[in-house]
């Protein structure tokens, strides 16, 4: 279990003050200005040296994807913060920005100076009301401490951050459609390339980065690279705040460290399974996009990057989604494919056309008006969806699907060989 | 060059081209819906997925780049199973209604459907539908068959400039719609019915009419402004069905106005089909023979000084050559093809053309509208000089009344006219008939001249005209000869009985009520108002019932081919001309169309080059004085009726209507 003394969020649970003054009082604005005047290559390798691997759910290193930005730009470059957490069963993003909004305001700082960023620009989930609030709040307390603005710390760096809300749509939280949002238009992801660190954000180069990421990038620069980079398995290195949501006894968001087993996790902090471990059905280990594990996985899997891909899952957001035996699986992923449905943008057809294919196939296998040749089909369904879209949202559809029929196709096929053995006046 | 390898070939192109286009000029056809040469890349339809190696998925070879060394396959497996992939998602929400759609036969879908389709559908589920749409009397829609490709929207927006389309709601239940449920108001929304690669957006008055394959295909020009776009005429029997654009990088690229493309059904309407003569106030329809004689016997007793004739807006080089020889043969140096009375100086031809080019719009980088609205006088035209905005930087003023048009452009008066263009170095102006119609249209014209006198490899004086025949008519001179009276001096003759006989060749647009007690031969296809006042209807062809040679506003020569047959008696102009020559005693030596071809050749050498902008030479024209401060009058109050042609058609009119109709306040340019 990760020791209180190295954790990064230490208000995660919203116990303390949130405002500067408690901030400070943890510790953050320590020494910004230091950080900062040890320049850009120095930040950026420090990032690199940490392991931080971006926790938005791709998991791109972050010093990697930071030194892509131009060293020297005729246009101003800007850093985007992707705060339209939206993917069910997170709420990690949330929780930061309501009870620990300096960590990353603070971080904006530190990235920005690291990306000689012009301005930030927070796209904030619509939805998030009190949250905004408290963001805005921090940005004007820092402002009014000179933290940000002209001469930020007093560093010399110039450095605006600015709050924009989202209206509520989970394709803005995609990176292409986000900066769509952004820039007023409606929200359907661009072509890559050109990829944002050389026209992004009103064409100019832009780098969007999650909360959580950069909300530990300061902590990570105080305390050292090495200091992060001791916790978890290799390439997988750090702490992570984990939502555990579902059938648990106790649901939370907790941060621990990386490649800490599921299993542990679960019990540790959230009071176990419903009805013990052995009453658990299946887990979606990082967010609703991420194909589901069965309990013989969940058993002893890592809950890190390498080892959930390996299992053909992902870590995604973090968000552990936890099933007991009560559950009907097939209804669950049938609701989770019509949430697909009904956020896709509409713009390219695979994912316009195949996501309500996948949910109407769903509903009539949950119900068992189906053949069995019908779970072929809507297998391939998702193969046709998935690496065929234009942004990352087909994929994001077609995995939890894939998943369902990987790990649950006995389920399925016994429930429409009940409904073909009833009697049709039985309707 | 970046060097790259497609399906096993090399080919070396230059940077920035796309996969796509680097495989057509392998002559390797890569399926495609959303992308078009033409408009800005969506890369939104997935058809036209490509493998490369190393590439983690198929990439989008319409949006992808090339890069040097890069290894494309098209036919491999994995390409094709994303090709068959996309294409039965695009048909399980499509109503697969091809027996009752018009697109059946042209259809984009139909064809790739059946190239990279299924044979059967999986679909099990129920299909989407969609609510019917009204974008106007011009575009039918059936949205249910929409497969979303935006092509009409990035048309609309980027080419038209109006941003009245779009696409509302999102994921399956996406639609394209006109942003507040109105009629389309763009005087190129049409182009969309051609663009739209499946039934979603068809042709209203043409619907359920024909099946292409029924069509006999005519190319041919149009007539209905002064652009010449080059247009296919597509008929059957003895009917004009439809108009649609041809090629033509110069001139309409591919792009035609909704009046070229919708007049055409004016042209079964109020059409003179029978010679007539005025007996006793009333019209009679007689043969030809007797309305010959009927001309004959009056030219018989009156001097050649006392016959004149005017030459209209639709009016071909052939018979105005036919016509100009006869009133020669009789004497009469009467006659002119302007019935505006629009001020041109015939001996310059470098003074009523279009000298830049419309190409040429292109290369300038500032441009000068003085007396004229391009959006509704030359729809084309005002789309290139809004193709060349949108490439940058390039601005726009004009003289004249406040203008709505599809970029912005700065209102200035005649004395900032030199300030504007003075840094530029390719500046152009462009001259519209308001300003020559005045009486100081020469002073203009020379105030004009003044502003870009040439330079080496640029010349950038033009005028925008409005009528077919006029660029023609002023190189075949047919302008007053020698004491000859000109159009204003004719109608002042006719009221005060000076001149006996007037021969007005497809000449509508002048006060018929000046012509007195003048004897007025009219020859045209229309029931117009010239007709109405005449003596004797002398029935001709319109621009689809002949083969005919017009001269656009850049002087350029272009032939226009006959599609259909004239109706009833009408006949070919300029044999009409030739016929009655005959009659009179003055037999023309037109035998054949090669005998009046040759004769235009003989007028004017530059008939020889067809399809070609001859320059110009430059030499002084216009003449000085003081020019009235009172503001120009645009010439065109109402796009869709210019014409004897459009004036009759029932589909102009409804547009008319719509326009009126859309009472919002005036769109500020984009």
């Amino acid at each position: 279990m990760l020791a209180d003394k190295d954790r990064v969020f230490t208000n995660l649970y919203g116990q303390f003050d949130w405002t500067l003054k408690g901030a400070q009082a943890r510790g953050d604005w320590d020494g910004t200005k230091d950080l900062i005047l040890k320049g850009r290559d120095w930040l950026v390798n420090e990032v690199k040296n940490s392991g931080l691997r971006g926790r938005g759910g791709a998991g791109f290193p972050t010093g990697l994807k930071w030194s892509f930005m131009p060293k020297q730009s005729d246009r101003p470059c800007y850093l985007v913060v992707n705060a339209d957490e939206s993917e069910p069963g997170t709420c990690k993003d949330r929780d930061i920005i309501r009870n620990d909004p300096h960590k990353l305001v603070e971080g904006c700082l530190l990235a920005g100076a690291a990306m000689g960023a012009t301005a930030g620009y927070i796209y904030i989930r619509g939805e998030f009301y009190n949250e905004a609030l408290n963001l805005q709040a921090a940005i004007e307390q820092a402002y009014a401490a000179g933290f940000l603005g002209k001469n930020a710390c007093g560093s010399g760096f110039d450095f605006d951050l600015y709050l924009h809300r989202g209206a509520g749509a989970y394709i803005c939280g995609e990176e292409m459609g986000l900066l769509e949002s952004l820039e007023g238009k409606p929200g359907k992801p661009r072509l890559k390339p050109p990829f944002p660190a050389g026209v992004g954000l009103f064409g100019c180069p832009s780098t969007v980065n999650n909360v959580e990421t950069l909300a530990v990038v300061p902590t990570i620069l105080r305390r050292g690279a090495p200091w992060f980079a001791s916790f978890g398995r290799p390439k997988n290195e750090g702490t992570k705040v984990f939502c555990i949501s579902g059938h648990v006894n106790k649901p939370c968001n907790v941060e621990e460290a990386m490649s800490i087993p599921l299993r542990e996790l679960i019990e540790t902090h959230a009071g176990g399974v419903r009805g013990g471990w052995d009453n658990l059905l299946a887990v979606i280990p990082g967010g609703s996009s991420m194909p589901v594990l069965s309990k013989s996985i969940a058993d002893t899997i890592l809950m890190d990057f390498d080892a959930l891909r390996d299992a053909k899952s992902g870590l995604g957001t973090a968000a552990i989604v936890v099933m007991d035996k009560s559950t009907d699986i097939i209804k669950a992923f049938a609701r989770i494919a019509k949430f697909y449905k009904h956020e896709s943008c509409g713009q390219c057809t695979p994912c316009r056309e195949g996501t309500g294919w996948m949910w109407r196939m769903l509903e009539r296998i949950a119900k068992g008006d189906a053949d069995i040749s019908d779970i072929d089909l809507l297998q391939t369904v998702t193969t046709q969806i998935e690496g065929h879209t234009i942004c990352a949202f087909g994929e994001g559809a077609a995995w939890p699907v894939q998943g369902l029929i990987r790990h649950f196709r006995p389920e399925m096929e016994k429930r429409i060989a009940e409904r073909g053995a009833r009697p049709m006046a039985a309707e | 060059m970046p060097k790259l390898t497609i399906d096993g070939r090399e080919v070396e192109v230059p940077a920035n081209t796309t996969v796509l286009q680097a495989a057509q000029q392998l002559g390797i056809e890569i399926p495609h819906f959303c992308y078009h040469q033409r408009l800005a890349i969506a890369g939104n339809c997935r058809m036209c997925l490509v493998e490369q190696e190393k590439a983690p998925k198929p990439i989008a070879s319409c949006a992808q780049p090339v890069s040097d060394g890069m290894v494309v396959h098209t036919q491999s497996e994995r390409a094709k199973k994303a090709r068959h992939g996309v294409m039965e998602f695009l048909l399980i929400n499509h109503p697969l209604d091809c027996p009752i759609c018009d697109q059946g036969g042209e259809c984009d879908l139909q064809d790739q459907a059946m190239a990279y389709g299924f044979d059967r559908s999986r679909y099990k589920e129920a299909k989407r539908a969609v609510k019917e749409k009204d974008f106007g009397p011009l575009v039918a829609t059936a949205m249910t068959r929409c497969i979303h490709c935006t092509r009409c929207v990035r048309f609309l927006t980027d080419v038209a400039g109006v941003s009245e389309l779009g696409m509302v709601n999102r994921g399956e239940d996406s639609e394209i719609t006109t942003y507040v449920g109105m009629a389309l108001g763009s005087e190129l929304s049409a182009n969309i019915i051609d663009l739209c690669p499946v039934g979603a957006l068809t042709s209203k008055p043409y619907e359920f009419i024909a099946r292409p394959w029924e069509l006999r295909k005519t190319e041919s020009v149009d007539v209905l402004d002064a652009v010449g776009s080059n247009i296919r005429i597509d008929s059957r029997g003895g009917a004009v069905l439809r108009v649609l654009p041809r090629l033509h990088e110069d001139i309409n690229e591919e792009w035609i106005s909704d009046k070229t493309r919708f007049a055409l059904d004016g042209l079964k309407r109020n059409r003179l089909d029978r010679p007539y003569v005025r007996r006793n106030g009333k019209l009679h329809e007689v043969e030809w023979r007797e309305a010959f004689a009927v001309i004959a016997e009056r030219a018989a007793q009156v001097p050649g000084s006392r016959i004149a004739a005017i030459a209209g807006d639709l009016a071909d080089c052939e018979s105005m050559l036919a016509l100009k020889e006869l009133m020669k043969a009789l004497g009469s140096a009467n006659f002119d093809c302007r019935q505006d009375g629009a001020y041109a100086d015939p001996r310059v031809r470098a003074s009523y053309i279009f000298n830049t080019g419309i190409a040429g719009i292109e290369q300038a980088d500032r441009c000068l509208l003085i007396g004229t609205n391009p959006k509704v006088e030359a729809p084309i035209i005002n789309a290139r000089l809004r193709k060349r905005w949108l490439a940058g930087g390039f601005k726009v003023g004009y003289v004249g009344p406040a203008l709505d048009l599809t970029y912005p452009a700065q209102q200035i008066d005649m004395a900032g006219a030199a300030a504007f263009l003075k840094d530029a170095k390719a500046p152009m102006v462009i001259v519209g008939t308001s300003a020559l119609r005045r009486k100081d249209g020469a002073a203009i014209l020379a105030a004009s001249r003044a502003l870009v006198e040439p330079r080496e490899g640029w010349n950038g004086f033009n005028v925008l005209q409005l009528a077919a025949s006029r660029v023609g008519g002023l190189d075949l001179g047919f302008v007053p000869g020698q004491g000859g009276r000109d159009t204003a001096a004719i109608l002042a003759g006719c009221e005060k009985g000076e001149i006996d006989i007037l021969y007005l060749l497809d000449a509508d647009e002048i006060d018929t009520t000046k012509l007195g007690k003048t004897f007025v031969i009219y020859q045209g296809h229309h029931g117009d108002s010239g007709a109405r006042r005449a003596d004797v209807i002398l029935p001709g062809a319109a621009y689809t019932e002949k083969d005919a040679t017009y001269v656009n506003t850049e002087g350029r020569v272009q032939l226009g081919r006959r599609a259909v047959f004239p109706p009833g008696d009408a006949r070919e102009d300029w044999a009409i001309v030739r016929a009655l020559s005959e009659a009179l005693g003055k037999t023309l030596p037109y035998n054949n169309l090669r005998d009046v071809r040759a004769g235009l050749i003989a007028a004017n050498p530059l008939f020889a080059h067809i399809d070609e902008r001859v320059p110009a030479p430059w030499s002084a024209f216009g003449a000085a004085g003081s020019i009235d401060p009172a503001p120009f009058v645009y010439p065109v109050a109402d796009f869709y009726r210019t014409d004897a042609i459009s004036r009759a058609s029932p589909t102009m009119a409804a547009c008319a209507g719509a326009v009126a109709a859309k009472a919002i306040p005036a769109r500020k340019s984009a």
